[in-house]
């Protein structure tokens, strides 16, 4: 079917994703208003090149396109933020060092969770998002943040960490980083 | 040098994350057994991932941002009787949307799998049932009333609640993991409503006795939800989820092979 109403390819193809485009649009921006600002253009844009997606999965797609209207809306909007930087990817291999005898994680409090992981640098975050969160194949994030797939597996390998020594940490004094 | 022995964690997580081939899953199966360090690892990225996805750390799109788009692209939503205060503005749309799609989606899903497909004009009476019942089960706390991961657990709780004992199966070792029961009602039949959980999706398969004959699985979307459909067994089934379709469709072939 190649229908031209662009309301049936909407409600066809990009319907069934706009939770997934929505929820990373929330993420990224951080708040619900610039969140619904950015998944509305990015849908709109994506339906504008529809006939170009040559792949095999849309939703790995759309969000290229959700990260992408995001990151021209932010250098528009607040550019001082896009300096964030990453010192620890410089420093060679990710230490992935989990402590056998530390404790295990059942009892974490989900909140803690919650706001260790909108605390976490951006670039962890999404990587850490489009895996738990959407299921992306590593391929596939690789594709979406344009980065190596080793580079997927370390900020992967980071973000966990981190939130693990978060939710190990006892809950009144939690110590966090320098990032925290 | 054994390959088993050496500490890979970069592979442990690929392991844990479903992103290895077979040949390498089974060399990191074989370092799990003899390796702590390596097993907390794998254990703790577990537990991680399940608290993720138990957390509500999803944010779903708002009825606004669907008005927007809807709005931007002309499309006018037919007014029609709110099924739930609730969600009443959302839903009236969905359910404008749900009837434009089904016509829409005639064509591009005719599958591999001969399945076939649901007209306009041969709805199901139990389709609008079965659509509301899957959105008011993802709404907090209305997933399960008995949840376990237990198929042993699950069935007699449908004991003297059910005028049926439904099957009950658990595919977690493919991916489909059970995660509890519930009774729900579609048209003036008390169903079993089995909930499955695959990665953060959920899936609900319902189920009731049927005198209908044996019918192949029908396929459908409705309001961005896939939804399958098939008789066996004198029982009829309906799996809904807003996974994939293929997703759907491998759950679906799992419950067939084991009725």
């Amino acid at each position: 079917m190649s229908s031209r109403d662009p309301g049936a390819r909407f409600r066809s193809l990009l319907l069934p994703h706009l939770d997934a485009a929505y929820n990373y649009a929330r993420w990224l921006a951080g708040n619900d208003h610039d969140a619904q600002d950015v998944a509305h253009d990015a849908v709109l844009r994506a339906l504008e090149y529809l006939d170009g997606f040559k792949g095999e999965r849309i939703r790995p797609w759309l969000l290229t396109i959700v990260r992408n209207t995001f990151y021209t809306w932010l250098k528009k909007q607040r550019p001082v933020e896009l300096v964030e930087s990453f010192e620890e990817e410089t420093h060679g291999a990710p230490d992935y060092g989990s402590d056998p005898q530390a404790a295990a994680l059942r009892n974490a409090d989900l909140r803690a969770l919650a706001a260790a992981i909108e605390k976490l640098p951006r670039e962890y975050r999404e990587a850490l998002l489009l895996r738990e969160l959407e299921d992306l194949s590593y391929q596939e994030i690789a594709v979406v943040l344009e980065i190596p797939l080793g580079t997927v597996m370390s900020r992967l390998a980071r973000a966990r960490k981190r939130l693990e020594e978060v939710l190990r940490a006892p809950a009144p004094e939690r110590k966090y980083g320098s990032r925290f | 040098m054994d390959r088993a022995s050496e500490c890979r964690p970069e592979l442990v997580q690929a392991y844990a994350d479903a992103q290895l081939s077979v040949t390498q899953s089974l060399e990191v199966e074989r370092h799990l057994e003899s390796c702590a360090r390596c097993s907390a690892l794998y254990a703790n990225q577990k537990a991680l991932s399940k608290l993720i996805g138990q957390s509500s750390l999803y944010h779903r799109a708002p009825a606004a941002l669907l008005d927007r788009i809807e709005a931007e692209l002309g499309i006018e939503a037919p007014p029609s009787a709110p099924i739930r205060a609730a969600r009443r503005s959302r839903e009236s749309l969905w359910r404008a949307i749900g009837v434009a799609a089904s016509a829409a989606f005639l064509i591009v899903l005719i599958g591999a799998f001969g399945i076939r497909l649901y007209g306009p004009g041969a709805e199901d009476p139990a389709m609008h049932d079965i659509v509301a019942n899957h959105i008011r089960s993802l709404m907090p706390n209305h997933l399960a009333d008995v949840a376990s991961s237990d198929q042993h657990t699950v069935k007699p709780w449908f004991n003297g609640k059910l005028n049926f004992s439904p099957p009950v199966r658990d595919f977690a070792q493919q991916g489909f993991a059970l995660t509890g029961g519930r009774i729900d009602v579609v048209g003036d039949q008390a169903v079993a409503a089995l909930v499955y959980r695959h990665n953060k999706h959920y899936i609900n398969l319902f189920l009731w006795p049927s005198s209908r004959g044996a019918a192949p699985p029908r396929t459908a979307i409705r309001r961005g939800y896939n939804i399958i459909h098939w008789t066996q067994s004198g029982t009829d089934y309906w799996a809904i989820s807003d996974i994939s379709r293929d997703g759907l469709e491998t759950f679906v072939s799992l419950c067939r092979a084991s009725p």
